[in-house]
């Protein structure tokens, strides 16, 4: 790795792999050894799975706010809108039924 | 042994020997369908033999990757599809017709017949032939060379055939299945229907599904990425934006499809407990899968179709798109509220009255953008140049028609409305309101719209007009009909009624399909007729109806490459401009070189393969669906070793034909809209531009 | 990073040429193509969760005693490990260090693939003993509809990474195979995603019951 920008560029994918790293730890350990019940550990989760999906796409699949790529970004958000219409629209039938039956 | 090799195929799989064994009037119906199969197959062979034609069927049109031969075959697959759905259709109206007490088909029959029709007339006509038209026309218009991936174009053409294939095979071998087009579970879970029916029908559509997605990501990219120098967004044709939300949705809504099917099957094959009754399944789940693809469906099928009305309308009023931003705000609007609103396909299920009133809200919503595309329609008509050719006839009778069906889906979209009505005729007379008048008039549109485009030679008027006023006609006897035997309570998919007051009506319904069949008719004789006069209604120049779009710009047929030069496009409607200012059927300074990709015969190994595969699940013919995956993985994998894709066409063979073309136009004299229709009409169209629709523009 | 992005992820940048010029409209049909993906995984996602709960597991064997915690943690960490190898890949493509080290990161991330999939197959292998198979109960069901497909999904990319090892091999650097391992690439990635939605919401959702 002679090129200063490989190099830079490699640092660049060693930090989203510890952030990714510690982002995976805290929930494994937070389950583990029960540090937080319920509603708190599910929303904990579900915030700490969040921020991992963002490292990802931002240092893996180098997804980010500049003007080129704008054009993919909306794809995936447009994706992610449909998807959360789908699938929540899914579990709040479905969940609604549920209570009913 | 035998069952190790023929799986749970054996003789009473076949149609023929059932009919043989039990020679009732409804297995003879069946027989006589699978002879019909067997007998076409059998003519076809022994006429492309008879006169040579399988070189020229292999190397011209089966292993081409070019996205008109594609398109073309997709449409000639959805015609012969159509006729077969239509005769179904009639079948079925003839049960009812008589089906007071009894009728001559059992109900298993029936049910047959309304699984394969509903499968057949959504998967196998409307996708294929709206796939066919978007093929044909959207890369030109949008000046490109070909499909972003041609040869995953052929590939998703070989699975769409693969499906209507196993569709057929199934008039032949086993049953289909008969728990109607959505295929509700648990019905058709292996407890209620252990046979191959359902099977036919998870495969024939998640295989046939799988090319669809594909077929949506090529059609997104080529209009992302393909577009000629010029050519922005909002420059393009609203056909082409009415396929990027077909597209959007043909990626996005398919999924759910693949999904619930290929739960289905492991039920069936596994024995998951997906929506089974018992160990904690849930049919609900099911329900919810698929009206998530099937409502979107529906407007993937309609929304291409308006775009083939707003050309149709644009070209043959003269003037150009009234509303061109409202159009594609409308149509945007559609595709995303089509995601919003799939539960008004089970109100019924026991969910709160909120979540029905949310959804039956959006439902209602859907008619506001629809209503402003209709009214732009009207508006591009007024004091247009209007020629009532055959394309303008079925636009006429979309108009009325398809209001008549958008009303009823106002009404159904109210919950309240939907329990009294729900599982009744008023709802089969619904859907084909919106299907028939919509999709189908829409594509027939299309078919004699583009069709001198795709051949050199227009389509026969006279008997083009009598199918277009038979179809109208047909439908409103079969269909109007139905909504007031709904209404009566008259339920749907049964073979029988009890109450003799509906005889009459089911008589008058009967009367349409003999005219829809007719009207079927006129269409193959129209064929017919006019190949066999081609000379007379040649076109070769290329544009016929005075067209505004790039597509009109080039010889009909069009060559290869579609474009000598790649057109630089300055305007909106940039045919219609280039006409007026006069810069089209200009020389280019210098012809260049045209890299095309080569034939490949990968969409139809992968055809053959995928058929076997999907036969060797419905009869457990284990060796072989391992054998044939096997196939289909090494004819994906092997091709990408090679790495001599492309060939080149040399500028100078462009050129002479280029200018040959271009000799021709300019020697023809030029045609007035009067004598659009004539023989004189040789595609190139004379300049009449009234000065009062100028300064209105 | 270069100001010449054509497509989302990481760009081979204009040295390449052809490649970078073709990657264009083929990275961007891939990027669609694995959206359409991703929203097959989210409705499986979704129906896993409708089957959640006491009325889908049928008085079966419930997640807690078939989960293995530990076995599941090192699995994220072996895939989130093959994540960034593969980046070093990518990386070796597109700054040109040669064939040679561009294969021994894709061999590296092969191994740990397999080594992921050998893990979860003994997970499989162990609530099979339990009990927790798919005949049992809707939950079950679910569970085997969803994980299952991410494996699946792996097993593609691991005979992928084959592929493009023998094509690196016979075919050598030239653009079209450049362009696969970009697509491999990013496939690669977006499974690490999914996987942070199967350990959240399936594991670690799964303790809390």
């Amino acid at each position: 790795m002679k090129d200063p920008d490989h190099r830079s560029e490699a640092r660049l994918y060693l930090a989203g792999f510890g952030l990714a790293l510690t982002l995976t730890l805290i929930p494994f350990a937070l389950v583990h050894w029960a540090l937080l019940q319920g509603r708190t550990l599910a929303i904990t989760i579900a915030v700490l799975a969040i921020a991992q999906i963002v490292v990802h796409l931002r240092f893996f699949l180098h997804i980010d706010l500049s003007r080129q790529k704008r054009e993919d970004l909306q794809l995936i958000l447009f994706t992610v809108m449909l998807l959360a219409i789908m699938a929540l629209g899914t579990l709040w039938i479905m969940g609604n039924l549920a209570t009913r039956m | 042994m035998i069952h190790t090799i023929f799986g749970r195929l054996d003789l009473s799989s076949l149609s023929l020997w059932r009919a043989i064994q039990d020679p009732t009037v409804s297995e003879l119906v069946a027989a006589g369908a699978a002879t019909a199969v067997l007998l076409g197959a059998l003519v076809t062979v022994s006429l492309l033999t008879w006169f040579r034609l399988w070189g020229p069927l292999w190397r011209d049109w089966l292993t081409s990757v070019d996205h008109k031969r594609i398109g073309i075959m997709y449409c000639a697959l959805a015609l012969i599809m159509l006729a077969r759905g239509v005769i179904e259709g009639v079948l079925m109206r003839t049960q009812q017709a008589f089906g007071l007490h009894g009728g001559f088909l059992t109900p298993d029959h029936f049910s047959q017949l309304f699984s394969t029709h509903g499968t057949i007339m959504i998967f196998f006509v409307a996708m294929p032939f709206i796939a066919g038209v978007i093929n044909y026309v959207m890369p030109l218009q949008i000046g490109a060379r070909d499909m972003a991936f041609p040869v995953m174009n052929q590939i998703s053409l070989g699975l769409t055939a693969t499906g209507a294939a196993l569709v057929m095979i199934s008039l032949v071998l086993g049953k289909f299945a008969t728990g109607g087009w959505a295929n509700y579970p648990p019905y058709t879970g292996s407890d209620f229907q252990p046979g191959p029916g359902p099977d036919y029908w998870i495969w024939s559509i998640v295989l046939a599904g799988i090319g669809t997605t594909l077929s949506g990501i090529n059609f997104a990219v080529t209009l992302y990425k393909e577009r000629a120098p010029g050519m922005t967004f909002l420059r393009m044709p609203i056909f082409c934006w009415t396929v990027i939300c077909t597209s959007i949705i043909m990626i996005f809504a398919l999924p759910p499809l693949t999904v619930a099917a290929l739960m289905l099957a492991a039920d069936r094959y596994l024995d998951f407990h997906f929506f089974t009754n018992d160990l904690g399944g849930n049919m609900m789940n099911y329900v919810n899968l698929f009206w998530l693809f099937g409502h979107p469906e529906v407007y993937l099928l309609v929304i291409p179709a308006y775009g083939i009305f707003s050309e149709v309308i644009s070209t043959f009023s003269g003037k150009r798109i009234y509303g061109y931003m409202s159009m594609v705000y409308a149509t945007m609007s559609i595709a995303v509220l089509s995601f919003c609103v799939w539960l008004h396909h089970f109100f019924t299920m026991g969910q709160s009255a909120n979540i029905n009133a949310a959804f039956g809200i959006a439902s209602m919503a859907i008619a506001v953008p629809t209503g402003i595309k209709v009214y732009n329609w009207m508006a591009t008509i007024f004091r247009g140049r209007v020629r009532m050719t055959v394309p303008m006839i079925y636009a006429t009778g979309f108009f009325y028609l398809f209001v008549i069906g958008g009303l009823s889906g106002v009404m159904l979209a109210n919950p309240v409305i939907s329990y009294q009505v729900h599982n009744t005729l008023f709802l089969v007379a619904h859907f084909h309101n919106v299907i028939i008048p919509g999709v189908l008039f829409g594509l027939l549109a299309g078919y004699h719209y583009w069709f001198p485009k795709a051949f050199g030679f227009r389509l026969n008027e006279g008997w083009g007009r009598a199918a277009a006023y038979l179809w109208i006609a047909g439908f409103s006897f079969t269909f109007l009909p139905l909504y007031w035997l709904g209404l009566h309570g008259m339920p749907r998919r049964s073979a029988t009624f009890s109450d003799p007051a509906f005889q009459p009506t089911l008589w008058l319904a009967l009367f349409g399909a003999v005219l829809i069949l007719a009207a079927l008719t006129c269409l193959a004789v129209q064929l017919w007729v006019s190949i066999r006069d081609r000379d007379s209604l040649t076109v070769p120049l290329g544009d016929p109806w005075d067209g505004r779009s790039l597509e009109w710009s080039i010889p009909s047929p069009p060559p290869e490459y579609n474009f000598a030069m790649q057109p630089q496009v300055a305007a909106r409607d940039d045919f219609a401009e280039a006409k007026t200012k006069s810069r089209a059927y200009t020389e280019p300074e210098e012809y260049e070189d045209i890299e095309m990709p080569n034939n490949t015969a990968i969409g139809m190994i992968i055809c053959v393969c995928a058929t076997l595969f999907g036969l060797a699940l419905v009869f457990w013919m284990w060796w072989l669906a391992a054998l044939s995956f096997l196939a289909i993985v090494l004819s994906i994998t092997l091709p990408t070793f090679l790495t001599e894709t492309t060939h080149v066409i040399p500028a100078a063979k462009i050129a002479a034909e280029h200018r040959a073309w271009l000799d021709k136009v300019k020697d023809a004299s030029a045609v007035d809209r009067l004598e659009e229709t004539q023989e004189s009409n040789l595609g190139r169209a004379l300049l009449e531009r009234p000065t009062r629709i100028e300064a209105a523009e | 990073m270069s100001e010449h992005n054509l497509h989302p992820g990481l760009n081979l940048g204009a040295r390449h040429g052809a490649a970078h010029e073709g990657a264009e409209t083929i990275l961007f049909g891939f990027w669609i193509f694995l959206m359409s993906d991703l929203v097959i995984f989210g409705l499986v996602f979704a129906s896993y969760l409708t089957v959640a709960n006491p009325t889908g597991a049928a008085g079966g064997p419930g997640p807690a005693e078939a989960f293995d915690l530990r076995s599941v943690f090192a699995q994220t960490v072996i895939l989130l490990s093959s994540s960034l190898t593969f980046g070093f890949a990518t990386l070796a493509m597109r700054h040109e260090t040669g064939r040679r080290s561009i294969a021994s990161w894709l061999i590296v991330t092969l191994f740990l693939g397999i080594g992921f999939l050998a893990m979860e197959l003994r997970d499989f292998a162990h609530m099979i003993d339990v009990g927790a198979v798919p005949s049992r109960s809707g939950f079950w069901s679910a569970f085997w509809g969803l994980v299952p497909l991410h494996g699946v999904h792996v097993t593609v990319g691991c005979l992928w990474i084959v592929v493009m090892l023998i094509q690196l091999a016979t075919l050598g650097l030239i653009p079209v195979v450049k362009m696969r391992v970009l697509r491999l690439g990013l496939y690669w990635h977006f499974l690490d995603l999914i996987w942070v939605g199967i350990f959240s919401i399936v594991y670690l959702g799964g303790q809390m019951r």
